[in-house]
């Protein structure tokens, strides 16, 4: 096994691990103001936007079609209040379907 | 009812198990896809499953394999790494408002699972979240990846064309999944998604800032601009 690799692979978990560790610590028992709270709040559903677009219409290089029949199918399945393993598998399936008839 | 309450720490890890497992099956494409790159990039199967468990960083996971295969050097692979997953400071940030108060060991723990999915999963619960229920999120997840990260370098294209194309779509749809119910309850939530969104999109179509920045910035953007309005339509009502 190839020592560099090794130490690469240590270096890239110690820089992946402290940013994930730091707020544990840095926020032990801390009372924050309102404010920061409400924000901290936020972040799960900004981060949520910020995941899917623009990458869901991305997945398929130069086929923006595909993203957007998976997104919309997605979409009609979470609103109509499917459950969050429904929505993968019935998208996936959607999107194979596709796959084979475009 | 008694013997609910008394299997009820049982049940958060069960809970979580169950909640992971969408996360689970959109790693499984995404892990086999690694498993693969990494043998063809170069490394060794011991090599390719030591990154998965102790990185667990999947962009950074492939970000490094494209940076090898081009001889670029350790240190700047290492500060890429740290670059991709600055995003996870944000998101433990916020993940200590939502998860119960423990001993420092456990929050250490916890801290190592925290990546993009199993942060989404665990914060779109209804009020506090149990630790135990995010162990049980975390878990699944991360053995998942491992597993088709080796299995993958193992076995290479083991998934027909067609079905590996269209499971790539798993994890976003996971995330409509996730977030489209809490738009039904919020219209706060279907602003702050929507700002993300858009702020994210113009960052990657027209800056050279990297996917993790991007990310990073508009979910700063969205979540401080929200609140801010959010507090003044609320001063102007009681004002």
């Amino acid at each position: 096994m190839d020592k560099m690799m090794l130490l690469m692979i240590a270096g890239m978990a110690v820089v992946t691990y402290v940013p994930r560790m730091l707020p544990f610590v840095m926020f032990s028992g801390a009372e924050l103001p309102p404010f920061m709270k409400g924000v901290l709040n936020n972040v799960p559903y900004a981060v949520l936007g910020a995941l899917i677009f623009p990458s869901i219409f991305l997945i398929k290089e130069g086929d923006f079609l595909f993203g957007f029949v998976g997104a919309a199918a997605a979409f009609v399945l979470a609103f109509c209040g499917a459950n969050v393993i429904i929505v993968v598998l019935g998208a996936i399936a959607i999107l194979s379907a596709y796959t084979f008839l475009v | 009812m008694e013997a609910t309450y008394s299997v009820k720490k049982t049940s958060d890890f069960r809970l979580g198990l169950q909640a992971g497992l969408s996360i689970a099956i959109g790693y499984m494409p995404v892990a086999l896809t690694f498993g693969l790159l990494a043998r063809t990039t170069g490394l060794t199967f011991a090599e390719t499953v030591l990154m998965s468990v102790f990185v667990y960083a999947g962009a950074a996971q492939y970000i490094s394999l494209s940076l090898i295969a081009v001889g670029t050097g350790v240190v700047e692979i290492v500060l890429t790494t740290l670059i991709v997953n600055i995003r996870h400071f944000l998101m433990s940030a916020s993940l200590t408002e939502r998860l119960e108060e423990h001993q420092l060991y456990k929050k250490l723990m916890t801290a190592f699972g925290v990546t993009d999915e199993t942060f989404s999963v665990i914060s779109t619960q209804a009020g506090k979240v149990r630790t135990a229920f995010a162990a049980g999120v975390m878990i699944i997840s991360y053995g998942s990846w491992v597993a088709f990260s080796g299995i993958g370098h193992l076995m290479g294209d083991v998934m027909p064309g067609f079905l590996q194309v269209s499971m790539s779509i798993a994890l976003y749809a996971m995330f409509v999944g996730l977030l489209v119910p809490s738009m039904k309850k919020s219209v706060k939530v279907t602003y702050l998604a929507a700002v993300a969104a858009a702020v994210n999109s113009l960052l990657i179509f027209y800056t050279d800032l990297s996917g993790g920045w991007s990310i990073v910035a508009s979910t700063l953007v969205s979540s401080l601009l929200v609140e801010w309005v959010w507090q003044m339509k609320g001063r102007n009502h009681h004002g």
